[in-house]
């Protein structure tokens, strides 16, 4: 059985304004998403408390906030989330209040007025440690992409190493953008979800630079765009199984997988589907626009005797 | 040309096996066991020690199930919780001074794979419950200590040498003594650069005002705080065995934070109480040549601090530490031979026998006051008169209110005392309800998303889908294995990451099935197809998964916690599927079609 059985060769690269147009379109908005709504930062990377109890019988959200008010905690969010049952407490902050003392305070005050709430978890996070916590995220998506720059520099050619780094930057950040612009919460889990997606995304475009390398050794004949569309359609039935599988798990793990695991299932989820696109309507006519030539494989292997550059034979 | 030698099948018959056999222990799940562990290194968890555990339980009739010796501690297994409690109950009675008796959960599984070192994988907080704290060491605070102590030292040696200064007095990390004339100050100067080899001083002159700026060395001032951290940690251990928590992790972390996991804890406001105390003693002497009331009035000498005595009279206590809480070796509760009061016996090592005989002999007919210092709070305990010089480094200190407080005060100063103020920068707490609600979860995430592959790959490419399925299933082994060889703390994150690289893994498979129906396409014969398909397919599978890999090297560099174990797990993942996508279905490929001389037909 086969679904993807194409016979001709779809002529993708005919389409790359169009495409680059709508990929850009996307990146801008991302970008502003990013720019004027920002991210809805966790409490890791904030610093302060959330503290998430359950009650046995529907949660009176105005009461807990009434008794957190009249404890001292003005500011206090108080949400439920999933449940009725389940609530989710954020507490700023402050100054002065560097002992994680602020939970107990809470809980003792929660007991008091209805005895059957459980505290589930507690996040408690100082502000230096989540500056540090930033910091780092950020300095690893940049060693990332660095990283992926030189090993594709080495491995291919530095036209190709840009091509995909500037394509998997557009999926990171787009990934940011529906962040910023639905204003789901960002974790240290989202930005690990985050890198994997940096990881997992220059898959794709390798697979199918891999092709167009392999390609550009066999098609001599071909045009640089023909070569492209070949190794984009040829490859096309692996890269939907592939995402298809892995769309697969992820979404298992955004629907089994609790609401520990839900923005990071759905950070992958945004990851994979812009992966597709990024790899072969981003990266490929990026290739393209950086002049990517036969020369910049060809000229590794020895010129054999009576065999012209173009590879004729005389 | 599709046959593997024997020892490539052999060697994939090894990894599997092996594989299984250290995956195992993951499913028989934990049995209620009690573990006593000492606390002090002196006594050593031995087969004497489990003879004494088993004697205590046979004495009682507590029927258990196995008792042995691991690590540091014995373990001592139960077939249920209620028996498990009445045994723990048995054991803290006998076990009290120098143990820790703790509840604990063991692997069920049998004593063979336990034996050949094959353990389940731990579980990270966010799965069983517990507490984790991060605490950051206040590091200039233990520099402020440091140079507090080389006052009161410069001090005492200087007035021996009879050098004349006119003025003493610390000023952040720095000690700064004033001098009348130069001439005295080029004494003091040599005899401080002889004496305090940890010291680098200079000079400075403003008219008629001769002083020296003492401060410490960059290493000394390292080494100062490598010991601080040091002796919290170890501070910090015997605290929490007070609590009697099972394998508790206690870490440093970067330069000046100390991590503290405590698995299964859930009245985390103790746990927070027992870690926050600092409780030390400090003998000063009092200054009775000041007049009191004065001092009542706000006029306290400059040498000195007011306090209240536990009668609630005012006391002036000179700021000079004659004796600090360091020398402590060991604190008891006891009762006063002739009063019948409540009191804490201490012991002090030779140097704070030395220090408190040199002080008692110089001071008799004086007063001396003992302060107990908790939470940054200073009290005068009680301040007697010197009767006769006090030799032997035995101190009994009288004037607790209660048998209660005596008990605490001696339990405080032999856990020790933090050389530095600590704050938690860092607090997560995770219900019980909600670590087994997620364990759930995330097992069930990665079992759906497993079967709905599986179920995929079989009807979308067959013969060649089971070969995948079969392939995935055993990275999916692998990995596990590898783990729990590694004795790696499974976290939710973690789960997320099996679950992802088992997703990604199949891409190794889809690249492989996909190449060969191309090449089918292209007319080669199945036997050749097959060969070319693995062949080419292997420089695409390495390419893009070494960009992962570098992936997850870096969140493994750079992250912290959660984000660790999933890097963990993802890096492992790519390694075993690229063993596993490229070896074992090829192995199954060979088996099934290698043999035939000629394949008309391959089901893919």
């Amino acid at each position: 059985m086969e679904f993807f059985r194409i016979k001709q060769d779809i002529p993708f690269m005919r389409y790359g304004k169009i495409t680059t147009a709508i990929s850009m379109l996307t990146f801008l908005f991302a970008i502003w998403a990013l720019a004027y709504k920002h991210l809805n930062l966790g409490v890791d990377f904030t610093g302060g408390t959330v503290i998430e109890v359950a009650y046995q019988q529907d949660a009176n959200i105005e009461k807990i906030r009434s008794t957190l008010a009249q404890t001292g905690f003005t500011e206090a969010s108080v949400q439920t989330f999933g449940t009725t049952k389940d609530v989710t407490i954020r507490l700023q902050l402050h100054k002065d209040s560097t002992s994680a003392k602020t939970s107990d305070i809470v809980m003792t005050a929660l007991k008091a007025q209805d005895a059957n709430v459980v505290l589930k978890r507690v996040d408690f996070v100082g502000p230096q440690v989540g500056k540090e916590l930033y910091d780092n995220g950020a300095l690893a998506l940049l060693v990332v992409a660095l990283g992926i720059l030189a090993y594709l520099a080495i491995r291919f050619e530095w036209r190709f190493a840009l091509a995909a780094i500037i394509a998997n930057i557009h999926d990171v950040v787009i990934i940011l953008g529906c962040f910023a612009f639905f204003q789901w919460e960002f974790s240290l889990t989202v930005l690990a979800g985050v890198l994997a997606v940096l990881g997992y995304s220059v898959n794709e475009s390798v697979v199918v630079f891999d092709r167009i390398r392999e390609n550009l050794r066999k098609m001599r004949k071909a045009t640089i765009p023909d070569i492209i569309d070949n190794a984009i359609t040829t490859t096309m039935s692996r890269t939907i199984i592939t995402h298809g599988m892995t769309q697969m798990m992820v979404l298992s793990m955004l629907f089994f997988g609790g609401e520990a695991l839900h923005n990071f299932a759905l950070a992958l989820t945004i990851g994979i589907m812009f992966g597709i696109y990024s790899s072969v309507l981003v990266a490929s006519p990026l290739l393209l626009m950086f002049g990517v030539k036969r020369e910049h494989f060809i000229k590794e292997t020895k010129p054999t005797e009576g065999v012209t550059a173009d590879g004729a034979q005389v | 040309m599709n046959r593997f030698p024997l020892w490539k099948y052999l060697l994939i018959g090894a990894a599997l096996l092996i594989s299984t056999i250290y995956t195992l222990p993951n499913f028989y799940g934990e049995v209620p066991a009690v573990q006593v562990s000492p606390t002090r290194s002196v006594i050593k968890a031995d087969i004497t020690m489990q003879q004494q555990v088993e004697d205590e339980l046979k004495a009682a009739h507590i029927p258990y199930t196995l008792a042995f010796i691991d690590g540091d501690s014995i373990k001592v297994k139960f077939s249920n919780t209620d028996i498990q409690l009445k045994a723990e109950d048995v054991l803290q009675a006998r076990f009290r001074d120098g143990y820790s008796v703790a509840l604990n959960l063991i692997s069920a599984s049998p004593d063979w794979l336990t034996a050949i070192g094959a353990k389940p994988m731990n579980l990270g907080l966010d799965l069983r419950g517990g507490v984790h704290f991060l605490l950051q060491v206040d590091m200039p605070a233990a520099l402020d200590k440091a140079a507090e102590r080389y006052t009161g030292d410069i001090r005492s040696q200087l007035r021996d040498q009879k050098i004349h200064y006119s003025s003493i007095n610390r000023d952040h990390q720095t000690v700064i003594v004033h001098f009348s004339d130069a001439a005295t100050r080029a004494l003091a100067s040599d005899y401080i650069d002889k004496n305090f080899s940890d010291l680098v001083m200079t000079e400075a002159d403003a008219n008629n005002d001769y002083t020296i700026v003492a401060s410490l060395r960059a290493e000394v001032q390292k080494r100062t705080q490598d010991n601080a951290i040091q002796q919290n940690i170890t501070t910090l251990r015997n605290r929490i065995n007070e609590l009697g928590v099972a394998e508790p992790v206690i870490q440093q972390q970067g330069e000046d934070r100390v991590v503290v996991q405590l698995p299964g804890v859930q009245d985390t406001a103790k746990a927070k109480e027992i870690l926050g105390r600092t409780a030390t003693l400090e003998v000063r002497l009092v200054d009775e040549s000041h007049d009191i009331a004065a001092a009542v009035q706000g006029q306290v000498p400059f040498d000195d601090e007011l306090y209240t005595e536990r009668g609630g009279l005012p006391i002036l206590v000179k700021k000079t530490v004659s004796l600090t809480g360091d020398y402590i070796t060991d604190a008891s509760p006891s009762f006063d031979q002739q009063s019948g009061q409540s009191a804490v016996h201490i012991d002090l090592d030779s140097r704070g026998a030395r220090i408190f005989r040199d002080v008692t002999r110089e001071n008799v007919g004086k007063r001396m006051a003992i302060l107990l210092i908790e939470k940054g709070k200073t009290e005068v305990i009680t301040a007697p008169v010197i009767r006769e010089e006090i030799g032997g480094g035995r101190v009994q200190i009288t004037g607790m209110e209660s048998t209660q407080e005596a008990t605490d005060v001696a339990l405080l100063l032999r856990a020790g005392a933090l050389a530095a103020p600590m704050n938690i920068v860092e607090e997560r707490t995770v219900g019980p309800s909600m670590g087994a609600d997620n364990i759930a979860k995330g097992f069930h995430s990665n079992l759906w998303g497993f079967v709905a592959v599986v179920i995929f790959m079989m009807f979308y490419y067959r013969y060649f889908g089971v070969f995948s399925s079969l392939a995935l299933t055993a990275n999916g082994l692998f990995l596990v294995a590898l783990l729990s060889m590694m004795h790696a703390t499974l976290t939710l994150p973690g789960l997320a990451g099996i679950a992802l690289t088992l997703g990604m893994a199949i891409d190794a498979n889809v690249l492989i099935n996909e190449r060969i129906r191309e090449e089918l396409r292209n007319g080669n014969s199945p036997q050749a197809a097959i060969h070319a398909g693995y062949d080419r397919a292997w420089s695409t599978i390495l390419d893009s998964n070494i960009t992962t890999f570098i992936a997850g090297i870096a969140l493994f560099w750079l992250g912290s916690g959660p984000v660790r174990g999933f890097a963990v797990v993802l890096c492992l993942g790519i390694l075993t599927s690229m063993f596993s996508a490229v070896t074992i279905s090829r192995a199954l490929v060979n088996l099934t079609y290698g043999r035939q001389a000629r394949v008309a037909k391959l089901s893919i």
